[in-house]
C-alpha cells in the first residue's frame, strides 16, 4: 500500500508540483492528559496547516506502556513517522541499529547549534556528532509548591526556604494539617531525595557523586544534613496516603497539605483547579535555598521510512516543532520552558519566569540519566524507596547503603 | 434449570423431618430449611462482598467530581450526573482524539469475534484429540503447551515481533488473531482434554461401535455434550480478548487499536487530573460486553450428562 | 490405552495428527523456541535491543544479589499458596451450593463471575479506594464508633500482599466457581441417585465420590491459577504500584521493569528464565505422573 501511495504521491507531483506532496503522518506520544494533549493539539495545528496531515497515536504511560509499543513498532518493519521519547541515551541503540533518521541536515539548515539552550540538549541528541532527535521542551524537578491558605490557617508566614518549611511543620500539624504531601509512587520518594541533595548540598556536591562517584562525599557529613532532612521529609509526610503525585498537589491545592517536592509539571494542575501562583500557591525553586534546576525534557524521533514523501513530511515536521511560534505555544500549555534562547514568553506566570531567569543565568545541572548508569540508578532508587517506607531505618545507615551504592557505582 | 427430580421429592421433605432430610442432596425450593438458610444465607454473604466494588463503582460514576473529591466513596451521589458516562463513551479525549470508548467499539468486535471462534475451534479439537484419540509424543506436546501457559506475556513480545515480521503479518488483523488463538491455546486444550477425559468411556465406545469417525464424533457427541465447558472457554476467551491492551497495541496499527487503548488513555493518563467518576464509567461500559456474555451464556450452563444418555 | 480401542489405527492417526498440526506448531515454534531464545538472551548484556555479547553468569549474579528480587519471590509465594487454596476452596464451594437447583441460579453465577470481566486497572483503583484507611472501611468502621479500628493493609509493608490477595480472589474466584460448576455439571446424575439410595451423606458423597471424578476438572482448575498466579502483574500494578516500598513486588513485574523501564532486556530474561525453571520443576514431576506411570481413568 505504501508503495502504492508512493506512486500516486510522485504521480501527482509530476502533475501539480505545489501542494500535492501532503502525506499522512503517524505520529506516536505519551501525552493523554488534558494540558497536554492540549499542548501536541498546537504541534498538529501548526504540521496541518502546511497541508499534510498529522495521525494522532497517543498511548498512556510513558515508559512501560508506550515504550515497548515503539520499539516493537520500529523493530516490527512497520514504523510510525515520528515518535516521542525521553531523550538522553534511550533510543541510542534504535539510532546505532540505523533504524532511526539522521536530522543532522536539517539541524544544519536551521542552525539549531546556536539556538538550542542549554546545548546539554541537542548533545543528548547527538550520536557520533550526527542529530537524530528534535528536543521539543525542558522540564525542571527542583521545586517545593506550597500552599498559601495552609500556612494562612496555621497562623505562619509563608516559607522562602526548606528551614523555614520544616520550621513551620508542627504548627502546620497543629492546624490538622499535613506539612509535606508525598505520592506513594517509588518514582516521587526518589525525586524528593534528589532535590534535597541538590538544594541542601549543592550542585558541586551533586555532580561529585552522581559524576564523579565520590562515595568518600556520599557518606560524609555534608551529606549527612541531606539526610536528616530526608528523615525529617519522611516524618512530615507520614499522614498522606495518596498513590498519585497529583493527588498529592491537591492536597496542597485544596490546603490539606503544606506543601509538595515536586517537578514543574504540577503547575498544570494549579492552573486547571483556577489558582494563582504568588497568591494562592508559591513556588521555590530549589527548595528557595540553591537556585538550581535539572534540564530533561522531551524530544521528537523520525524512524527511517522508506516513502519519500513521508521521509519529506518528516523533516518539514521536524522544523516545525523547533520553529520559534511552535515552540512558544506549545511551551505555554505543556507548562514547560522552551529549547530556544531566542524566544519571550511573556505569557508566562510567576513561577514559569523564575524557571526562566534561572536559565538565562546558566544555573542548570545534568540529569542523574547522564551522569549514572540506569542500573546504579536503579538501585539508588530502590533505596529510597524502602527508605522512605520504613520509619526504622535511620538517616545513618540510608547514608552508608548510599555511600556503599555510589562506590560500586558506574 | 427443571429439576425433574422435585416433583416427587418436595412432599418426602417437609419441615418437621430436618435430620431426615440432612442426607437428600437437593432440595425442594420452597421450604424453609435450616440448609436452605445456610445455603442462601452463604450466598448473599458472597454476594455482597463480590458486589461492594460494584457499588463503590456505579456511585462514584454518578457523582461529579467536586463531590468526589470530599472524600467518602460509600456514600450514595447527592446529585446524579450521567455526564460521567456520556463523556466516557463519546467525547473523552485520548490524545487529540476526543470521541471516548466509541473509536475504539467496532474494532474491538473485529478483533473478538475471529480470534474466539478461532481458538476456541483449534483448541476443542486439539483437547479431544489428545483425550480420546492419542498418538505418540502427544504427551510431549501437550506437556510444552502447558509449560506455555506459564510463561509471562511480556517475555514473549520481541519473539513475536520477530516472528510475525517474518511471516508477513505484522500491523494485521490475522497477526493479531493468530497471537490470540496461540496464546489461548495452553489454557483451552487443557480445559478441553480433561473435560472430554472426565467423560464416560462408553459413549466414545459406543460411538466408535457404530462406525463413527474422528469428526463424526466430535460433532455428534462430544459437542453437544459438553456445552457448559464450551461456556467456561467462551467466558474465559472473550474476557481475556475484550480486555487485552498489550498485544492489540503491540500488534496492530493505530486504525486496528482496541477498545482499551482508548480505557488505558482514558484511565492511565500519567499527568493531569484524574477524572474517576469517568474512569469508574469508562470500566464498566468495557465491561459490558463480556458481562452480557456471561448472563447469555448461563442458558447453555445446563446439566451436560443427561441420565440416560450412557446407557442409550 | 491407545492399544484398547483399535479398529484402524492409521488412519485413526492421522486424522488426530492432521486436527494437532496448529497445537504443534506453537508448542515448538513459539513455546520452546521463544523460551530458547529468551534464554539464550539472558546470558547477554542486551539493554534495549538484543545483541549477542555473551557475559555469562553475569545477569543471575545481579539478579540473586538483588534485594528487590528476593522480596518478590518472597510475596508471590505467599500470594501463591493462600490464593490457590481459598481459590479452590471459596470456588468449590459456591459451585457446590449453586448446584442444589437453587433460584436465582443466573443472577448468583453472573454476580460471581462479573469482577472476571473488569480490568486490572480499575480493580486495582477500587480496592485501592475500599481499603484506603482514610475513606475505606477503616474509615466507615471508626464513624460506626469503633475508633481504634486499624485496617490499612495497602499501607503496611507488612499486610500488603494480603490486601493484594483480597482484590485477587475477588477477581478471580469466580471463574473457578464457573470451571467447578461445569465438572458437576459434567456428573451422571445416576451418580447421585445412587448415592441418595444408598443412604450417604450429602458432604461424604462430595468428598469421596464426585471430587474425585472430578479430578481432571480440578487439574485445569490448578493450572489456570497458579499460571495466573506466576503471571501476577496488572492488579500489583493498579493496585499498590509494588508499595509500599517494594514491600509487594512479584516476580512478573521485576521481570517488565527490568525489560522495559530500567531498560534492560538481559536482566529481565534471566529473571524469567528463573520462573520458568520453577515451573519446570514442578511441571516434570506432574507429567511424568500423568502420563509416564499408571494411566488414570
Amino acid at each position: 500500500m505504501s508503495v502504492f501511495k508512493h506512486f500516486l504521491a510522485g504521480a501527482s507531483l509530476l502533475a501539480l508540483s505545489t501542494t500535492a506532496n501532503a502525506v499522512d503522518l503517524e505520529v506516536t506520544h505519551w501525552w493523554t492528559s488534558g494540558g497536554e494533549a492540549a499542548a501536541v493539539a498546537e504541534f498538529a495545528k501548526a504540521f496541518d496547516a502546511t497541508g499534510n496531515k498529522w495521525v494522532d497515536g497517543a498511548i498512556a504511560g510513558s515508559g512501560g506502556t508506550a515504550r515497548p509499543i515503539m520499539i516493537s513498532r520500529i523493530t516490527g518493519g512497520d514504523p510510525m513517522a515520528a515518535t516521542q521519547f525521553n531523550h538522553g541515551r534511550q533510543a541510542e541503540e534504535l539510532v546505532e541499529a540505523g533504524l532511526m533518521r539522521d536530522l543532522t541536515d536539517i539541524a544544519t539548515a536551521e542552525g539549531w547549534k546556536d539556538k538550542v539552550r542549554p546545548s546539554s540538549l541537542l548533545d543528548s541528541c547527538t550520536l557520533d556528532g550526527k542529530i537524530y532527535c528534535v528536543p521539543v521542551n525542558i522540564h525542571s524537578q527542583q521545586w517545593l509548591w506550597l500552599s498559601n491558605k495552609a500556612f494562612e490557617d496555621a497562623g505562619v508566614a509563608v516559607p522562602t526556604n526548606w528551614d523555614e518549611f520544616a520550621a513551620a511543620a508542627p504548627a502546620l500539624e497543629k492546624a490538622g494539617k499535613i506539612p509535606l504531601a508525598m505520592g506513594q509512587q517509588p518514582w516521587q520518594t526518589t525525586l524528593a531525595f534528589q532535590v534535597l541533595l541538590v538544594a541542601l548540598a549543592g550542585p558541586e556536591a551533586y555532580s561529585k557523586i552522581f559524576g564523579e562517584k565520590d562515595a568518600e562525599l556520599a557518606g560524609g557529613p555534608d551529606l549527612a544534613k541531606v539526610f536528616e532532612a530526608a528523615e525529617q521529609a519522611r516524618a512530615m509526610s507520614a499522614g498522606s496516603n495518596v498513590q498519585d503525585w497529583n493527588q498529592a498537589t491537591n492536597m496542597v491545592i485544596t490546603g490539606q497539605a503544606g506543601g509538595q517536592i515536586m517537578g514543574d509539571w504540577a503547575q498544570g494542575e494549579f492552573a486547571v483547579a483556577g489558582q494563582v501562583a504568588g497568591t494562592d500557591y508559591t513556588c521555590l525553586p530549589g527548595l528557595g535555598v540553591n537556585e538550581v534546576i535539572q534540564t530533561g525534557g522531551d524530544a521528537f524521533y523520525f524512524p527511517v521510512l522508506k516513502d519519500e514523501a513521508k521521509t519529506a513530511a518528516q523533516g518539514e515536521l521536524a522544523k516545525l516543532m523547533m520553529s520559534p511560534e511552535v515552540q512558544v505555544a506549545f511551551n505555554l500549555k505543556k507548562g514547560s520552558l522552551p529549547v530556544r534562547g531566542d524566544v519571550s514568553l511573556d505569557a508566562a506566570n510567576d513561577c514559569m519566569k523564575k524557571g526562566l531567569d534561572i536559565l538565562a543565568k546558566g544555573n542548570v545541572i545534568q540529569s542523574p540519566d547522564q551522569l549514572m548508569s540506569a542500573d546504579s540508578l536503579t538501585q539508588v532508587n530502590d533505596l529510597f524507596v524502602e527508605f522512605f517506607n520504613t520509619p526504622s531505618i535511620t538517616a545513618a545507615d540510608a547514608q552508608k547503603r548510599f555511600a556503599d551504592i555510589v562506590a560500586s557505582a558506574d | 434449570m427443571v429439576d425433574h427430580l422435585a416433583p416427587t421429592s418436595a412432599p418426602l421433605v417437609a419441615a418437621p423431618s430436618r435430620a431426615a432430610d440432612e442426607p437428600w442432596g437437593r432440595k425442594p425450593r420452597r421450604s424453609i430449611t435450616r440448609a436452605n438458610i445456610f445455603l442462601y444465607g452463604t450466598l448473599i454473604v458472597f454476594a455482597i462482598y463480590y458486589l461492594l466494588p460494584l457499588y463503590v463503582m456505579i456511585v462514584t460514576s454518578l457523582k461529579g467530581m467536586p463531590e468526589i473529591r470530599m472524600g467518602n466513596i460509600f456514600s450514595p451521589p447527592l446529585e446524579i450526573t450521567f455526564e460521567p458516562w456520556a463523556k466516557a463513551w463519546s467525547t473523552a479525549c485520548t490524545g487529540l482524539n476526543c470521541d471516548g470508548l466509541s473509536r475504539g467499539f467496532w474494532n474491538s468486535v473485529r478483533i473478538l469475534v475471529p480470534s474466539v471462534v478461532l481458538s476456541i475451534a483449534v483448541a476443542s479439537v486439539n483437547g479431544y484429540a489428545l483425550a480420546n484419540w492419542r498418538f505418540k509424543g502427544a504427551d510431549t506436546f501437550f506437556t510444552i503447551l502447558i509449560f506455555g501457559a506459564f510463561i509471562p506475556y511480556q517475555v514473549m513480545l520481541y519473539p513475536i515481533v520477530i516472528l510475525l515480521r517474518e511471516m508477513g503479518l505484522y500491523g494485521s488483523l490475522t497477526g493479531l488473531v493468530l497471537v490470540h488463538t496461540v496464546f489461548g491455546m495452553p489454557i483451552l486444550t487443557l480445559l478441553f482434554r480433561n473435560y472430554f477425559t472426565s467423560m464416560p468411556e462408553e459413549l466414545f465406545k459406543a460411538a466408535r461401535v457404530d462406525g463413527a469417525g474422528f469428526w463424526g464424533i466430535y460433532f455428534k457427541i462430544m459437542l453437544p455434550m459438553s456445552l457448559p465447558i464450551f461456556v467456561v472457554a467462551i467466558i474465559l476467551q472473550v474476557t481475556g480478548i475484550w480486555n487485552d491492551f498489550l498485544f492489540g497495541v503491540i500488534y496492530t496499527r493505530p486504525d486496528l487499536y482496541p477498545m482499551t487503548v482508548q480505557l488505558n488513555n482514558i484511565v492511565n493518563s500519567v499527568q493531569g487530573v484524574k477524572e474517576y467518576n469517568v474512569n469508574m464509567a469508562a470500566t464498566i461500559l468495557t465491561g459490558l460486553v463480556p458481562l452480557t456474555i456471561y448472563f447469555i451464556s448461563g442458558k447453555l450452563f445446563v446439566r451436560g450428562i443427561a441420565a440416560g444418555a450412557v446407557k442409550g | 490405552m491407545a492399544a484398547d480401542r483399535k479398529p484402524s489405527q492409521l488412519f485413526r492417526n492421522m486424522n488426530a495428527k492432521v486436527a494437532a498440526i496448529p497445537m504443534i506448531l506453537t508448542a515448538c515454534v513459539v513455546f520452546v523456541g521463544g523460551t530458547l531464545w529468551t534464554i539464550t538472551y539472558s546470558f547477554t548484556n542486551s539493554k534495549l535491543l538484543p545483541r549477542e555479547t555473551f557475559v555469562g553468569l553475569d545477569q543471575y549474579e545481579r539478579l540473586w544479589s538483588s534485594n528487590k528480587w528476593l522480596i518478590s519471590i518472597e510475596n508471590l509465594f505467599i500470594y501463591g499458596v493462600l490464593s490457590l487454596v481459598f481459590s479452590l476452596l471459596i470456588g468449590f464451594l459456591l459451585a457446590a451450593l449453586l448446584d442444589q437447583k437453587i433460584r436465582f441460579e443466573n443472577t448468583f453465577r453472573t454476580i460471581f463471575l462479573y469482577p472476571f470481566a473488569l480490568s486490572f486497572i480499575v480493580t486495582g483503583l477500587v480496592w485501592q479506594w475500599i481499603l484506603n484507611p482514610d475513606f475505606g472501611i477503616q474509615r466507615v468502621v471508626r464513624n460506626l464508633g469503633w475508633e481504634s479500628f486499624t485496617f490499612d493493609p495497602l499501607y503496611n509493608a507488612e499486610i500488603v500482599i494480603y490486601g493484594v490477595l483480597i482484590a485477587g480472589l475477588w477477581q478471580g474466584t469466580g471463574l473457578v466457581m464457573c470451571l467447578m460448576l461445569a465438572g458437576l455439571r459434567g456428573i451422571d446424575e445416576d451418580i447421585w441417585k445412587a448415592a441418595r439410595v444408598d443412604g450417604i451423606p450429602m458432604w461424604k458423597t462430595y468428598l469421596m465420590i464426585i471430587i474425585p471424578m472430578m479430578r481432571p476438572v480440578f487439574i485445569t482448575t490448578l493450572v489456570i491459577i497458579a499460571s495466573g498466579i506466576v503471571k501476577l502483574y496488572d492488579l500489583i500494578v493498579a493496585q499498590t504500584g509494588g508499595g509500599p516500598g517494594i514491600a509487594s513486588e512479584v516476580p512478573a513485574k521485576y521481570v517488565y521493569d527490568a525489560m522495559f523501564l530500567s531498560q534492560n532486556l538481559a536482566q529481565g530474561f534471566a529473571g524469567s528464565t528463573m520462573m520458568l525453571l520453577t515451573v519446570l520443576i514442578v511441571l516434570i514431576p506432574w507429567a511424568y505422573l500423568e502420563f509416564g506411570g499408571k494411566k488414570h481413568g
